[in-house]
């Protein structure tokens, strides 16, 4: 009889990196179909475009550069792609976006080593960049529903209203109602909190997600907000307003979250879920751009190793902080 | 009562119903007998019979030599025909054995007993364990005996025993405390009278509910409470043990004792009552022998029994099916290379694994899902110790607490990328202790 001598623990979790991924793109699935409803089907081509693209790029570098022949796709590829798109206006085109990934890709993932060895988000990498190279398409958000009422195509975020004319403006225009549903110019995915929540619900009841980060990010942006709307309500907007205008809740749940660039102890993500929350709130009330979510994410990308250095859990039998020698 | 638990931990799927309403059989006694000389911690014990030697059942053939080794007595009644050497799955190395071959039906010998322990003085019962060679047989093995001399300047607050038994598949303790219920109370009370406790506890996971009433119920009248535990993996670890029942850390470094507690296993607590009451030395215990066999179940069997001989008792499944054979449960057991081998006190399950139950595994990089801080029960970051283990900066991961693993596997466990966390860390411990014994 043979017999193998691997090494205990001999039962493994039947959880597996590629069904994580699976799974952040099926809790995805409620957002594409409200952006599509909302956006039309250039806003579902753009999506695909970007995620097919994003995952052959990656397969390709893997099997061919690295030579790993036997590699699996593990689909973290397809969440950038995806996460990309949905962070994407309307007009850009398709080669944009081919830059857009290739810099995801290539630039922010593959250059640091691939998967799980990158700093930056790669999505927002590939974001970041194309609205620095694409300044005018990147801010040019369509009305929703524009494909079924052509007089009106692109119209002011409800974000850059606030920014130019002030919180009345926003509310004659937009409900929250609307905004909660995302009846409202923006980014493709980010629109519809509604669907968003659904998918990340998704995420919680599967254990997928680093939960304490949109605690923290959420409830930061939403302290600060109040600070300033006691101070100024017409000019800085109201706490719900922050919360649903714009990309904090795709941002969130879904960029921030990240497991690659984000801390791992729970008072490391508590603290990368407030750096980022206020990060935001600086950018959206002094920046000259109007959205700060996704800046706000990459910077605190790059203090995670400090985080994780600075915040480690506590461990048994030692006091906190102390440090231990040999 | 709040059920009782700690940080951390998983959930592996539990596989106690193949033996968890068996009860106890006796296993036929073995024509040969493998007694190792380190059948504990600490140094191996001297041989004091050579072959030829006849010897009784219960008799001294090895003596306790250091100061955490164990006295260790024949499990058959025989002739000596030698001393082997064999792999020895609980230290890793090849040990000797002292083998027996069984010449008679079983006759005993027996170390001083008596049914009124009041009796001895509290030394002479700590010599009584020291005699009949008792160890943790939770699978630690460390003598007993060195557990009770508390000394002089410490207290002991909590007396813990511990029926936790949080490893997949093993349910000997379950059985244990449902069939020898009144002599583990017995065995609890001798303790009792040996360290003086302020408070005595006995914690069992909420998966034994049968266990539980039986022992809430004989234990009424008793200063003895029942803590009812979360059915989580490592449970039945001494440090989560005393955590979750008392809310203190043994310091890290430290025993059981430097917080106030000790802990023995109910497995343990029977032995002990066997030799003060019965005058028996540990000769044999209970086993489960579970997965891939036709017979799951629990038995009675005799130290030292090659485990070829306990497999034959229960039957494999077809050959074809078994991946691996291994000394204890799925969590933590120790593969064995062959069935040839000897087993020993800390044996509390032999586990069948066929490969419809062991999952391809594909490794993926490390994701940083957390996943493996998560589950760490001592708060641990199981990825970080990886990273500075694999480039060798042992002083670092000394920092960060790697000699403080426990070894439970809830990381490697939980890890979707398939990485072997605490395989690396056994690795570096044993380096970097080999390192410290170097510097002296």
């Amino acid at each position: 009889m043979k017999l193998s001598t691997e090494a205990a623990p001999h039962f493994r979790t039947t959880n597996t990196t590629r069904k994580i991924m699976i799974d952040v793109l099926i809790s995805l699935i409620p957002a594409v179909i409200a952006s599509t409803w909302i956006f039309g089907f250039r806003a579902l081509f753009i999506m695909l475009f970007s995620m097919v693209f994003a995952e052959m790029l990656d397969f390709s570098i893997v099997r061919f550069l690295r030579k790993q022949k036997d590699h699996i796709p593990d689909f973290s590829a397809s969440v950038t792609g995806l996460l990309l798109g949905m962070n994407l206006s309307l007009a850009v085109n398709w080669w944009q976006i081919m830059l857009g990934v290739i810099v995801a890709i290539i630039l922010a993932k593959q250059v640091f080593g691939g998967l799980g060895q990158n700093f930056f988000n790669p999505a927002l990498v590939g974001r970041a960049f194309m609205l620095i190279s694409f300044p005018t398409a990147m801010t040019t958000w369509y009305v929703p529903f524009y494909y079924q009422n052509p007089d009106i195509i692109t119209s002011a975020s409800p974000l850059g209203i606030i920014t130019q004319e002030g919180m009345n403006t926003v509310l004659q225009n937009y409900t929250y109602w609307d905004m909660f549903i995302g009846r409202i110019p923006g980014s493709i995915g980010e629109v519809s909190a509604l669907a968003l929540i659904v998918g990340f619900i998704y995420l919680v009841a599967k254990s997928r997600i680093k939960l304490m980060i949109p605690v923290s990010y959420i409830g930061t942006v939403l302290i600060f907000s109040s600070i300033f709307y006691m101070v100024d309500p017409t000019k800085f907007g109201t706490p719900l307003f922050h919360l649903l205008a714009g990309g904090l809740i795709l941002g969130a749940l879904f960029m921030a979250t990240d497991m690659v660039t984000s801390p791992m102890s729970i008072k490391g993500q508590f603290v990368f879920g407030m750096g980022a929350g206020i990060l935001t709130m600086i950018i959206r009330f002094f920046g000259s751009y109007p959205e700060g979510v996704s800046f706000s994410i990459l910077i605190m990308n790059a203090f995670v190793p400090l985080i994780d250095d600075w915040l480690k859990p506590k461990i048994y039998g030692t006091t906190e902080g102390e440090i231990k020698h040999a | 009562m709040p059920i009782l638990t700690f940080k951390g931990g998983v959930h592996p799927p539990e596989k106690k119903h193949f033996t968890k309403d068996k009860p106890f059989e006796k296993l036929p006694l073995p024509d040969f007998v493998y007694l190792f000389t380190t059948n504990h911690l600490g140094a191996p014990a001297k041989p004091i019979v050579k072959e030829g030697d006849q010897v009784k059942t219960g008799q001294l053939v090895a003596e306790a030599t250091g100061s955490i080794s164990a006295n260790i007595h024949s499990s058959v009644t025989g002739e000596v025909v030698g001393i082997e050497s064999f792999i020895n799955a609980s230290t890793g190395r090849k040990d000797n054995a002292i083998v027996i071959k069984r010449s008679s039906e079983d006759v005993w010998e027996y170390i001083e007993h008596d049914e009124n322990f009041k009796r001895f003085s509290k030394e002479e019962l700590i010599n009584i364990v020291k005699k009949a060679g008792i160890v943790g047989l939770g699978g630690a093995m460390f003598p007993s005996h060195v557990k009770l001399s508390v000394p002089e300047n410490k207290k002991i607050e909590y007396l813990i025993i511990n029926g936790a038994e949080c490893e997949p598949y093993i349910t000997v303790d379950d059985m244990m405390m449902r069939t020898y219920t009144e002599e583990i109370i017995k065995g609890i009370k001798i303790i009792e009278y040996i360290v003086n406790p302020q408070k005595i506890y006995l914690g069992i996971e909420g998966n034994k509910p049968e266990a539980i009433k039986i022992m809430k119920n004989a234990l009424k009248n008793e200063n003895i409470e029942v803590a009812v535990l979360k059915t989580k993996y490592p449970q039945g670890a001494e440090k989560q043990l005393i955590k979750a029942i008392t809310k203190r850390e043994v310091p890290s470094g430290g025993l059981p004792i430097d917080a106030g507690a000790l802990v023995f296993n109910v497995s343990t607590t029977y032995a002990i009552y066997d030799a003060v009451i019965n005058g028996k030395p540990l000769v044999e215990r209970g086993i489960t022998l579970s997965g891939g066999v036709k017979k799951p179940g629990n038995y009675w069997f005799r130290i030292g029994t090659k485990v070829s001989d306990l497999l034959n008792q229960v039957e494999l499944v077809e050959e074809e099916k078994i991946d691996r054979i291994i000394y204890g449960g799925p969590m933590m057991g120790i593969p064995l290379p062959n069935v040839d081998l000897p087993t020993f006190k800390g044996n509390n399950a032999i586990t069948i694994l066929t490969k419809e139950e062991l999952p391809q595994k594909h490794e993926y990089p490390c994701i940083r899902c957390a996943s493996c801080v998560k589950a760490c029960p001592i708060g641990l970051q199981p990825y970080y110790l990886k990273k500075l283990a694999d480039s060798r900066k042992n002083d670092i991961a000394q920092e960060n607490g790697i000699m403080d693993c426990i070894e439970c596997g809830a990381c490697s466990y939980i890890c979707p990328s398939n990485i072997e966390l605490v395989k690396t860390f056994k690795t570096t411990k044993k380096v970097i202790k080999a390192i410290q014994r170097r510097r002296g």
